[in-house]
C-alpha cells in the first residue's frame, strides 16, 4: 500500500517540474531500503497518472543497492538481509551511504517545435 | 513536437518534507514538543493514550491530534479525559489516505491552540507501512507493537521499526495466551534498529505504563537540549 502513496508523490514531483508540458518518461532511483515492490509501483503508477499530464508516461525504476558504514569503526558493507548492526564490531550506529533513495532523476517532456515558417 | 529530457534529481517526498519543516517551525515558535504515535490498527494506541493521560503528565499541558480514515470514535474516548483533542479525518480521495502527511497535519493546526500546549501527541492512522514515509514535523516517533501481532513484525516492517525512537510492546498481559517470544522479538528489533529504546506494557491492565508516561513526560526537556 505504500506504493500508492509513493506513486502519488512521484507524479506530483514530475508534474511540478514538467510545468504544464506532457510527460512521456520518468526515471526514478529507488533505494533497496525503501522496500518498494516494483510491480506494485508500476501498477499504481498507471492508476495515479490517469487524467494527468503524466498519463501514458513510462516509469523507469532503477534499484540502488543498500550500503552502510559503521559510525564506530568505519567498516562499510552491502546490506542484503535486514541486519543493521556492524558485522565487524557489532556497533549499533550506522550511516546509510546509499540505498534510501526515492529520487526522481529525470523526466522527459514534450516540447512544441519552434515555428520555422 | 519533440521530447526533451529535464534533469530533476529531487526526492519524491521533498514537498512533504518542506511542509513538515514549516510545521516544525510553528511548533518551535509555540514551544510545543510533538510526538508522532504510530502502529498497526488495533495495537492499542488509543487505550495507551487513555492510560497515559488519565492522571495527566505532571505539569505538561498535553493535546492530541487524532488521525483516522473516518469517524471520531477515538477522539470521543480521549475527550472524556478533558484533554484538548482535534480530529483529523483522511477520508477524502482514494478511499481515504492510510497515513497522515505533513499537509494534513498543517490543515489541522488552526484548530489547535499550540500556544497553550507543551506536548502534542499525534495519533497516526493505524498502518505499519505508509506513516513511516511521511514526516509531519515531529520531534519524536513512537511505535506501538502488540504481542497479538506476532514476534516477526520487525523483520516484516523494518521501515516502520527503523523510523521510530521508541518501540512500545503492548498487551503483555496476553503473553500467556499467544505464541509471542519476547526475547526473539527484541533480537529481531535490534537487528533492524540496533539500540532503539523499547518498553513493554499492558495498556489494559496498566502494567509498565508508568515507564511510557515517564518517557513522554521527559521528552520536552530532551527535545530542547542541544543536539
Amino acid at each position: 500500500m505504500h506504493e500508492l502513496a509513493i506513486s502519488s508523490a512521484i507524479v506530483e514531483t514530475a508534474l511540478r517540474h514538467a510545468a504544464g508540458r506532457r510527460v512521456t518518461h520518468v526515471h526514478l532511483l529507488v533505494g533497496h531500503l525503501r522496500q518498494v515492490v516494483p510491480a506494485s509501483l508500476a501498477f499504481y503508477w498507471d492508476v495515479v497518472t490517469r487524467e494527468t499530464l503524466c498519463e501514458g508516461a513510462t516509469l523507469q525504476q532503477d534499484l540502488v543497492p543498500a550500503r552502510l558504514r559503521c559510525d564506530a569503526c568505519g567498516w562499510a558493507w552491502d546490506v542484503e538481509e535486514l541486519a543493521f548492526r556492524c558485522p565487524a564490531c557489532d556497533g549499533p550506529r550506522v550511516t546509510v551511504l546509499q540505498g534510501d533513495e526515492l529520487i526522481v532523476e529525470t523526466i522527459e517532456v514534450e516540447v512544441e517545435d519552434p515555428c520555422t515558417a | 513536437m519533440h521530447r526533451v529530457k529535464v534533469r530533476v534529481v529531487e526526492d519524491a517526498l521533498d514537498a512533504n518534507a518542506t511542509i513538515a519543516r514549516a510545521n516544525r517551525d510553528d511548533f518551535e515558535r509555540a514551544g510545543v514538543t510533538v510526538v508522532n504515535l504510530m502502529s498497526a490498527p488495533g495495537a492499542g494506541k488509543t487505550t495507551l493514550l487513555e492510560r497515559v493521560l488519565a492522571d495527566g503528565l505532571g505539569d505538561l499541558r498535553v493535546g492530541v491530534l487524532e488521525g483516522d480514515v473516518q469517524g471520531s470514535l477515538d477522539a470521543d474516548r480521549l475527550a472524556r479525559l478533558h484533554v484538548p483533542v482535534v480530529q483529523l479525518n483522511t477520508g477524502e480521495g482514494f478511499g481515504g489516505e492510510c497515513h497522515l502527511d505533513a499537509n494534513m497535519v498543517r490543515s489541522a493546526l488552526p484548530a489547535l491552540a499550540l500556544d497553550d500546549l507543551d506536548l502534542l501527541i499525534v495519533e497516526n492512522v493505524g498502518n505499519l507501512v505508509c506513516p513511516a514515509e511521511f514526516r509531519i514535523g515531529e520531534d519524536a516517533r513512537i511505535m506501538v507493537s502488540s504481542v497479538a501481532e506476532g514476534d516477526d513484525k520487525p523483520l516484516k516492517y523494518p521501515l516502520m521499526f527503523r523510523a521510530c525512537e521508541l518501540v512500545v510492546v503492548n498487551k503483555v498481559d496476553l503473553l500467556p495466551h499467544v505464541d509471542f517470544d519476547l526475547p526473539a522479538f527484541l533480537h529481531r528489533l535490534d537487528a533492524v534498529h540496533p539500540g532503539v529504546a523499547h518498553l513493554a506494557c499492558s495498556a489494559r491492565t496498566g502494567e509498565g505504563v508508568g515507564a511510557v508516561r515517564e518517557w513522554l513526560a521527559a521528552l520536552p526537556e530532551r527535545s530542547r537540549a542541544p543536539r
